[in-house]
């Protein structure tokens, strides 16, 4: 089995496996109120790295394009509350202007 | 199960539609990232999970490996177990209704249903199966749109793919921005993941930010 098919495969198992996990497990065992806000800023900090992975890095290796470009027309989109497809349709024609220019 | 609520419905609907459109660049994303069409079908149909798709093309695609992928991926999955913690006590089901249910509790099948409190339990669940359904419906069609659309469009760079799939991201993120401290968090691990990516394999510095969530969440904030 090639890399892709182990990531496609258990990433789909692992991900049902903790949903099914969170209906199996009792109440009582969990409602640890630290533990509960840790979980709801996991998403948070885990979300923004990526995002800045995939704007200024390239294959392990700082690189600065037309991708910070876009998400920063994005970032202005949002803050001037933008609806969502605004938010990445903006994203890509500056991104893909500054790329053809 | 009662007659379903009118306000329930259209609100699930939207919901799945506005959220199901972003299975196109999910597709293309993964299409771009080296995978096949079949691949990335089967990623939607069976991890169901936006952030977690994304994380695992996103990192593969960036020459990370497999195992790296799929820990971030399942690091983002997680919450999805939290969800289930929450929605299992109204549900309330067992067996083959247990797993389709876990595997349709998503952020926006828990939203829409906490969303209907005000209108009882029967709308709460209601409001939980439908959008479960209904994103489940159109993010797998949006997918294999988004999926057979790359295929034609050639570079991703030309059509500003690279900037998309990050920008759709901070979109997915933002809502979660709302506070200073969110922000602040937020920032951080922007920085942390950048100066760690020349340094260790690609994957691991996005999963090194879930430390800052831990040293973030433990303190009681006001």
């Amino acid at each position: 089995m090639n890399a892709l098919w182990l990531g496609v495969l258990g990433t789909s198992l692992i991900a049902f496996l903790l949903k099914y996990l969170g209906h199996s497990i009792p109440e009582k065992y969990v409602n640890n109120p630290r533990a509960l806000r840790i979980n709801t800023l996991i998403p948070i900090a885990l979300l923004s790295a990526l995002v800045g992975v995939q704007t200024i890095t390239e294959k392990g290796k700082w690189v600065i394009d037309q991708r910070l470009a876009g998400v920063a027309v994005a970032l202005v989109a949002l803050s001037l509350k933008a609806p969502y497809f605004v938010v990445v349709i903006s994203a890509a024609i500056t991104s893909a202007v500054i790329y053809r220019i | 199960m009662s007659k379903v609520n009118r306000a329930t419905a259209t609100q699930s609907l939207s919901v799945s539609f506005t959220v199901g459109l972003y299975g196109t660049a999910f597709g293309a994303a993964s299409i771009a990232a080296g995978f096949s069409i079949l691949q990335t079908c089967l990623l939607s149909l069976l991890t169901f999970s936006g952030a977690s798709q994304f994380a695992i093309v996103g990192v593969m695609g960036a020459g990370g490996s497999a195992i790296s992928g799929i820990a971030t991926a399942s690091l983002l999955g997680i919450r999805n177990g939290l969800y289930g913690l929450r929605m299992a006590p109204l549900l309330k089901v067992r067996g083959f209704k247990r797993v389709i249910a876990a595997q349709v509790t998503i952020d926006e099948s828990t939203g829409v249903a906490i969303g209907q409190e005000d209108l009882g339990l029967d709308a709460m669940k209601q409001g939980f199966w439908l959008t479960g359904f209904g994103v489940y419906i159109f993010w797998n069609f949006f997918t294999l749109l988004g999926a057979l659309g790359a295929q034609a469009m050639g570079n991703p760079s030309a059509w500003g793919l690279d900037a998309a799939v990050p920008a759709a991201f901070l979109g997915l993120v933002w809502p979660r921005l709302l506070g200073k401290f969110e922000r602040t968090l937020a920032a951080t691990a922007v920085l942390l993941a950048i100066i760690l990516s020349p340094i260790i394999s690609a994957g691991l510095p996005i999963i090194a930010t879930a430390l800052l969530a831990v040293v973030f969440g433990w303190k009681v904030r006001s």
